[in-house]
């Protein structure tokens, strides 16, 4: 009998459109749908996908707890073997929707389940103990090597199969240890791995360490209504017409525009080039990612002392965490020598 | 960005965003839920007045968790 799969999707994958229907409700279609169908293929009678759920992925970040639920409903229904999700590739919204779904199948299935996606996606830190996520590209170009791993890895948990090191089965490391007996001891392996390091050769250490990506927060401000903030965006809000060519996906770099003569951002002037969300409000009104109206009135208030004179800006969309480090050192440098107290940064 | 920039000039950045996990994820210490994802600052579809009335209110609670001392990621609802 053939192992019954159920597939989820965003509105992109499904055919559905883009950005402009991102807030599409979670859906339910009979069988394979967009690269569902080539799982189906590759599994050659072994598997059929039963089921495609299908959800935008605006309406799964805003409304996680009802796109989740909504979903868990329709998935049941299908009764699966398996659940896979994806492949969302380096798309965040995607990702966080694929790995925040397959764990919640797996915890209330019981069911194996697989996604896939890029390293950097903000799904793989969220979720990468809690289903199996396989490595894929940043980009779709991946597809075909995606999904031939997702079956792959699916097959084995369907049946029952031993998983290897994830290094060499091509998913994400879930922080999941298996004790073996090695033919030498703990201390030969050190006193290898010592002098491996010492002539700079290769060596693989046994245990990762943890990469502390938080920060200890930065002091208050003390006396709000003497305290200089800046505005800093990185929902891709620019001068119209774009001047310095800022990427609309996978930026390389950021602008810096004077805002000291502007009280309010109009769609005259300014406008969105962020690829990864649904611009039209964004450029009816700038100020809803970029509240500059706000801030002006709060300064002429006096709620706080000066809006600084620049604001910076970026696309927050495949950027890769390099770049958006790299971003951040040199914009926080530029606001230190500037004296700014403060910063509100906004993404989309 | 927003760890970064704090690390590096050690002021206090307010992060106003809508998926709070993701926030959470990338290290952001003060973080404000926003409306929307393509409107994290305001809700146009209500209106202009209440857009206006919104985009105020999550600014100043953006301005108050910059005066707030912390000592671990906090969101600051409203």
């Amino acid at each position: 009998m053939a192992y019954r799969i159920v597939h989820y999707i965003n509105q992109f994958y499904a055919g559905i459109g883009g950005e402009e229907k991102a807030q599409h409700m979670p859906e339910m279609r009979k069988g394979a749908v967009g690269p569902g169908v080539q799982i189906e293929k590759l599994l050659g009678g072994l598997g059929e996908i039963a089921a495609t759920i299908i959800c935008g992925d605006g309406f799964y970040g805003e409304n996680t707890d009802e796109a989740r639920s909504e979903c868990l409903k329709m998935i049941k229904e299908a009764r699966p073997d398996i659940f896979m999700a994806g492949p969302a590739f380096n798309a965040g919204r995607y990702g966080f929707a694929c790995g925040d779904l397959a764990a919640a199948v797996g915890e209330e299935l019981k069911i194996p389940t697989v996604t896939a996606m890029y390293p950097e996606n903000p799904g793989v830190e969220l979720f990468s103990k809690k289903t199996y996520i396989v490595i894929t590209q940043d980009s779709a170009r991946g597809m075909a090597d995606a999904v031939r791993k997702m079956t792959e890895i699916g097959l084995k948990l369907l049946r029952g199969e031993k998983m290897g090191p994830a290094r060499l089965e091509g998913y994400i490391p879930r922080g999941i240890r298996k004790s073996f007996f090695h033919e030498k001891n703990g201390a030969e392996r050190a006193a290898d791995m010592l002098t491996a390091r010492l002539h700079g050769l290769e060596f693989r250490t046994e245990y990762e360490m943890p990469v502390f990506n938080k920060i200890e927060p930065a002091p208050p401000v003390k006396d709000m209504t003497k305290a200089t903030i800046a505005l800093i965006t990185s929902g891709g809000i620019v001068p119209k017409g774009n001047p310095d060519r800022i990427r609309v996906s996978s930026a390389e770099s950021y602008g810096a525009y004077d805002i000291s003569q502007t009280d309010d951002l109009t769609p005259e002037l300014y406008e969105s080039v962020h690829g990864g969300y649904d611009r039209e409000w964004a450029n009816a009104d700038p100020d809803v990612v970029l509240p500059l109206d706000v801030m002006r009135e709060l300064e002429k208030e006096g709620v706080y002392a000066k809006l600084h004179e620049i604001f910076y800006t970026t696309t927050g969309t495949g950027t890769a965490v390099a770049n958006a480090e790299r971003f951040g050192r040199e914009i926080g440098e530029k606001l230190k020598n500037a004296g700014v107290d403060a910063a509100i940064l906004t993404s989309t | 960005m927003t760890r970064e920039i704090e690390r590096t000039a050690g002021i206090p950045v307010a992060q106003i965003a809508t998926i709070v996990p993701i926030m959470l994820t990338v290290g952001a210490n003060r973080i404000i839920p926003g409306v929307a994802i393509p409107h994290p600052v305001g809700n146009p579809v209500l209106g202009a007045e209440e857009d206006k009335r919104i985009r105020r209110e999550i600014v100043l609670r953006a301005l108050k968790a910059l005066s707030t001392p912390i000592d671990k990621q906090t969101i600051f609802e409203k």
